[in-house]
């Protein structure tokens, strides 16, 4: 699928001289001995957003969660291939590479909201701690950007030390990205972001993603094409732990390549 | 809705008869008059409890004042001139229990991390069954083991220990009740949701800052409400202070030495022979009236914490 060898992939990009944040190469992916991904290949383009999608199953979770060795949480998993993260030139998915040591560059928002049972302050700040960040006037004033950058300060800024467990689904969801967005990751993955909000709080989230592209480098997931359409600037299509398809997303839906593609995106399955 | 045609069509299948719903009503009530009944016998048990300690305990109030009862520093009531001061009782429980939370707040917490968070299964299975040994060990096993074996252990380096002090059954007490806190508290840990670790691994949290920051805080009710029962256990064993903490009733202050306890107190009284209704019979039911009052205000208070620090995920 790409032709360098060297880390800076862009020859066969559709458009060029684009920075790589990351690069999936030959990514295979094993649940025990049943295998989830099928060498699987992918360039993640700096500072845009590349739309995970395809079917229910096909494994678009399950490549999200290689980027921050999530999987590494459950005896068993194995990875084969490669995923490097520029310009540090790491290969996340190495042997001796330290999965903490990834997750401390890469942040993620999951499917369900899934704020600590902490203040809502104390959410956004925990990123920050556990980075050793302890300056009471530094971790406010990135605690405060956070959640403008989420677009939820003015919602919260009056009741901070309250349980985050007293807002609303959208605004947990918010207040997950405001806490992933706080230690300024490199790399940030959405799981399906908005599949358990309203039309409203969704609307919010798209909007949102597409203002945290001008300064994070976003892969995110999603079932909904639709979705895909709106907020990404590149489009990839999965299907049975297979890359069938990556492509700008305006060329991706006007005239995809192959024909899996074609029947998904016009609705014949999935 | 049901059109022309349907109404004209042989019986439904799927149509409900009147005596089909009337014997489901039926078989709903009686279901729920047994339920009823269950639930009302363990109220009914539990308050004619209550009953007999508040009556017998009346006959006491009736001739001994609730501020001496309260405020003397006495325990005499088999003595020619009887005093009736329950604190030195209270005191010897106290210590004790104390103790034991001493133990078993530490060892119960980090027991309860290790096996919830970083036990492997094969591990956490091999110790929970050794754990369940230790809560079927009968208590008297427990109290002789205090007192012939910790007690003489202990007095070889600490000096002043007595063969009867309050020390070594409250650290028995302590491994006693273990058991029962970390398997309340382990089990509040593993029932906080795994997305909540996953956020915490995410954003690049160590297991331990993860068991701590997020866990525990998530599990914090449950953990607090297995302390707190504990301490219920705990200021409500008897054998072990029966057999291994004297029977001396007195103002507890140094735990080196031997104090009688309210449940040891029970024993010692109930086992001599005495005239019913007489004052030392009537301090029984005294004594026991304070043990039950000193246990619900724990009990409400683990009722309370729960609620208030409840986490709805
Ligand atoms: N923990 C797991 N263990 C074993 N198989 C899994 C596990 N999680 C997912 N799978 C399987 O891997 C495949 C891809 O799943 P997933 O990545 O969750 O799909 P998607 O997110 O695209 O819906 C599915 O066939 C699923 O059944
Ligand atoms: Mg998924």
């Amino acid at each position: 699928m790409h032709g360098s060898v060297d880390g800076v992939a862009q020859a066969d990009l559709a458009h060029n001289a684009a920075q790589l944040r990351a690069e999936v190469k030959k990514l295979s992916f094993y649940y025990g001995t049943s295998q989830a991904l099928k060498s699987v290949d992918l360039p993640i383009v700096d500072r845009q957003v590349t739309a995970l999608i395809g079917a229910s199953g096909c494994g678009k979770s399950t490549l999200l969660r290689c980027f921050n060795r999530m999987h590494d949480l459950y005896v068993g998993n194995r990875y084969e291939g490669s995923i490097t993260l520029y310009p540090e030139n790491l290969d996340i998915v190495g042997p001796g590479v330290d999965p903490m040591l990834v997750r401390l560059r890469i942040g993620m928002v999951f499917q369900k909201p899934n704020p600590f049972p902490k203040s809502i302050f104390d959410n956004v700040a925990s990123g920050l701690y556990i980075r050793g960040v302890k300056t009471r006037a530094i971790v406010e004033q990135r605690v405060e950007q956070s959640l403008r950058q989420a677009a939820l300060w003015e919602e919260v800024k009056d009741r901070l030390h309250q349980s985050a467990y007293g807002l609303s689904g959208g605004q947990q969801q918010r207040l997950c990205i405001a806490r992933a967005l706080a230690p300024n990751p490199g790399l940030i993955l959405f799981d399906e972001p908005t599949s358990a909000l309203d039309p409203i709080a969704t609307a919010k989230i798209e909007e949102l993603v597409d203002q945290l592209r001008l300064n994070y480098t976003i892969v995110i997931v999603t079932h909904n094409m639709q979705q895909a359409g709106r907020i990404s600037n590149f489009t990839a299509f999965m299907h049975l732990g297979q890359m069938l398809e990556y492509a700008p997303t305006k060329q991706f839906f006007t005239a995809p390549e192959h024909p899996k593609t074609q029947e998904y995106i016009t609705g014949r399955f999935g | 809705m049901v059109s022309q045609s349907h109404a004209t069509a042989a019986a439904d299948p799927f149509e409900v008869s009147e005596a089909f719903l009337k014997r489901r009503r039926l078989v709903d009530l009686t279901m729920r008059c047994i339920l009823f009944l269950a639930a009302s016998l363990s109220i009914l048990v539990t308050a004619g409890i209550v009953y007999v300690l508040v009556s017998e305990a009346a006959h006491f109030f009736a001739q001994v004042s609730i501020v001496d009862f309260l405020t003397d520093t006495q325990w005499t009531p088999v003595f020619q001139e009887k005093h009736f001061g329950i604190m030195t009782l209270v005191s010897g429980t106290l210590m004790t229990s104390a103790i034991a939370l001493i133990v078993a707040v530490p060892a119960g917490t980090i027991l309860s991390i290790y096996l919830s968070e970083f036990a492997q299964p094969q591990v956490r299975e091999a110790i929970k069954p050794i754990l369940e040994l230790i809560s079927g060990v009968p208590t008297v096993a427990f109290g002789y083991f205090a007192l012939l074996f910790v007690t003489p252990l202990f007095q070889t380096f600490i000096p002043g220990l007595s063969g009867f002090n309050l020390l070594v059954p409250g650290i028995v007490i302590g491994i006693m009740i273990l058991p029962f806190i970390v398997s309340v508290s382990e089990d509040a840990m593993r029932a906080v949701p795994n997305s909540l670790r996953e956020g915490a691994y995410a954003l690049g949290f160590t297991r331990l800052q993860t068991s701590v920051r997020v866990v525990i805080p998530g599990a914090f009710s449950g953990i607090t409400a297995a302390y707190i029962l504990g301490m219920s256990r705990a200021v409500g064993e008897t054998m072990v202070v029966a057999i291994a903490a004297g029977q001396q009733a007195k103002i507890a202050v140094n735990p080196l030495e031997g104090a009688a306890t309210i449940t040891a107190y029970i024993v010692q009284i109930s086992l001599g022979d005495l005239p019913h209704g007489s004052i030392a019979y009537l301090t029984i039911f005294a004594a026991g009236l304070t043990l039950f009052v000193i246990t619900f205000l724990f009990n409400i208070l683990a009722f309370w914490l729960r609620r208030k620090y409840r986490e709805v995920y």
